[in-house]
């Protein structure tokens, strides 16, 4: 183990991490910018030219909030919820490949924080564990409200979680492998795996929506009926961080979606042009931003397009027509493959 | 390699010692997840990549979601929580030491084995190990899902004993009906 | 074949460290720098502004409880598919009638789960 591999990681771990929290930041003044938009307002203004520095006034808005534990609470247990949603959303980016490589110096140095031999189930891991913030911030809250919303997230986090992990598996069966980066790479030369599989991909993308939270699965936190949800009791800092972790998961699981099906940081026919290994290696991960965006644009438009599901309807999707489609779309890419592809 | 190995062993000590001794059962539940991240930390040590993930996944990514259901459901106030006798808890120590007694013997009769693995071998990553899953151990894999079969059944049962579809159900069905009218 | 170490994870433990210092020093901080004026109202748990009555600590229903069960079993099964997926195309049609009757008791368990109507959120 040498001394300068790890210098490169800390170096890379910062900027993505810094990278990542700014985009998470940043989602949230233009969700506000296009909900404007989509209402005919105008949005955020007051901070800055165009409000563009409202996430930074936000931000310490909530950092100078009087912090408020509930007398009945656990102080611990309040304090661990929201710190643990921040944790998790923030460790999904270290497996996740955001450009080939670049050389400095004679040296490669791959733009992926770890590309390890699991990389997928190490993402799936990391979900299942975004529960645990969540329910263990409503429980530690000792309020009705909150604990409902605490159960309500947690059994949809875990149900989705099930058909996530079957739509999955037809993408394994095709590539052959679990490491992320060389999923990627094999779509370089490739079809990018939406075209081979678009039903298995529908099954995901509505599955992320679901893992996130985010409208039309918003019911943990519905307003009509649970004041605010397991953030009930929740001011200042702690709030923000389950905001917070909310837009990042929205930022992690757009770059997930993007890298498994979308080809990740590969451009189509870059290969063509003969360019300098470095050029080509920033036009990739710009390439991947510009896909991540989208998404995030995408989760947004949803968000203000579409109304809420109610609590049956949602858990009937999960496991009654989302399980069984994802069991049939295993069966037809194993036939698939057995037939066209040996 | 040595280090992270003595420090992982500390961790998963304490933090399951940590676990019988929190009063609160919530706090325990957390104790355990960490004692599951150590010994996850131990499979990737040995290269077990696919034992470690599934580790995380499968133990402290659902079972204990169901523990801490479980917790939750239960009644947790400190009025109704039941004090046990110093006779039980006296009993309860005897029982555990003894258990440990025991296993302290049998570790000391086993021989002092040299790990079978380095920390390079390649036979736990998931390619090689479903090699093996799929070819050689065809039928116990096979017979595991018969296990999941019932185990689904009688999950379902215990929880679902009371629900023919009476006509208290259809009454009550019928009600919201003329509720919903009336609004 | 490539080989793989547990070095690869040596990054991992990087972004765990980094994570924990941005999650602990920013509550660190909303502690030190926000005011504290704490009154009985403002510490009573939030019930639209009517009186709560008892707490929180309450049995809820059991279908969550339920969802929770079932949650653990297929997750099982879903992490079992997980090698099968990845030997796919080496194990051939023997591998994949093999997990069609991994499935198939899937399935039937499945079928009878919806058939109790345990999955009815009604």
């Amino acid at each position: 183990m040498d001394f300068t591999f790890l210098i490169d990681k800390t170096i890379l771990v910062a900027i993505i991490f810094a990278i990542s929290l700014g985009i998470a930041a940043y989602s949230t003044y233009f969700e506000r910018k296009f909900a404007g938009f989509f209402q005919d307002r105008i949005g955020p203004d007051r901070a800055g030219p165009f409000g563009i520095l409202q996430p930074i006034a936000d931000g310490v808005k909530l950092v100078m909030k009087e912090e408020i534990i509930p007398a009945g609470a656990n102080p611990f247990l309040f304090i661990a919820g929201p710190s643990l949603s921040m944790l998790t959303a923030c460790m999904t980016t270290a497996v996740l490949p955001w450009g080939s490589y670049l050389e400095i110096g004679g040296r490669k140095i791959p733009l992926q924080v770890a590309d390890v031999n699991i990389g997928i189930l190490y993402v799936f891991g990391v979900v299942s564990l975004g529960v645990y913030g969540l329910m263990i911030g409503g429980w530690a809250s000792n309020n009705k409200f909150s604990l409902l919303g605490a159960i309500r997230a947690a059994s949809q986090n875990i149900s989705y979680e099930i058909a996530m992990g079957l739509s999955i598996i037809a993408l394994v069966m095709m590539s052959g492998t679990l490491s992320i980066g060389t999923i990627v790479e094999q779509q370089q030369n490739s079809y990018w795996y939406v075209v081979l599989q678009p039903l298995g991909f529908l099954i995901f993308l509505i599955c992320s929506f679901a893992e996130t939270n985010r409208t039309p699965f918003d019911l943990p936190e519905c307003e009509a009926e649970l004041v605010g949800g397991y953030h009930t009791e929740y001011s200042s800092m702690k709030l923000g961080f389950y905001l917070f972790a909310e837009y990042t998961n929205m930022f992690v699981s757009s770059a997930v979606m993007s890298a498994l099906y979308f080809g990740g940081y590969s451009v189509p026919f870059i290969s063509a042009l003969h360019l300098d290994q470095n050029l080509v290696a920033i036009i990739g991960t710009l390439a991947f931003f510009g896909k991540i965006l989208f998404f995030i644009f995408f989760f947004m438009w949803v968000r203000w397009t579409i109304p809420r599901f109610r609590y049956d309807q949602l858990m009937k999707l999960g496991w009654q027509i989302l399980i069984p489609l994802s069991i049939i779309n295993i069966v037809l890419t194993g036939i698939f493959i057995l037939v066209f592809d040996k | 390699m040595k280090e992270f190995f003595y420090f992982l062993s500390f961790l998963a000590v304490l933090t399951s010692l940590m676990v019988v001794v929190a009063k609160n059962p919530v706090h325990s539940v957390l104790y355990l997840i960490m004692t599951f991240f150590a010994i996850a930390g131990h499979y990737i040590l040995l290269n077990a990549q696919f034992l470690a993930v599934v580790h995380i996944i499968v133990y402290a990514g659902a079972i204990m979601v169901l523990f801490l259901f479980v917790i939750m459901f239960l009644n947790l106030n400190a009025e109704t929580e039941p004090q046990k006798p110093l006779i039980l808890k006296v009993a309860a120590g005897v029982a555990a030491g003894l258990l440990f007694l025991t296993l302290v013997a049998a570790f000391k009769g086993a021989e002092n084995q040299v790990a079978v693995t380095g920390g390079d071998s390649q036979i736990g990553l998931i390619k090689n190990l479903g090699k093996v899953l799929f070819n050689d151990f065809l039928l116990p894999f096979e017979i595991t899902s018969l296990l999941f079969l019932s185990a689904m059944i009688g999950a379902v049962m215990l929880a679902k004993k009371d629900t023919p579809e009476g006509p208290k159900s259809k009454d009550l069905k019928k009600e919201m009906l003329l509720e919903k009218e009336i609004i | 074949m490539e080989t793989n170490l547990p070095v690869d994870y040596l990054p991992i433990l990087i972004q765990f460290f980094v994570a924990a210092g941005f999650v602990v020093t920013t509550m660190v901080l909303t502690h030190l720098v926000g005011p504290k004026r704490d009154s009985k109202n403002k510490l009573e748990s939030f019930e639209c502004g009517i009186e709560s009555v008892g707490n929180a600590r309450n049995p809820f229903s059991i279908k969550y409880f339920l969802t929770a069960i079932l949650f653990v079993l297929f997750d099982v099964e879903v992490i079992f598919m997980y090698p099968w997926a990845v030997n796919f195309r080496e194990l051939g049609i023997f591998g994949f009638v093999e997990m069609l009757i991994f499935m198939t008791f899937l399935l039937v368990g499945f079928f009878y789960v919806i058939k109790r109507k345990a999955l009815d959120w009604e």
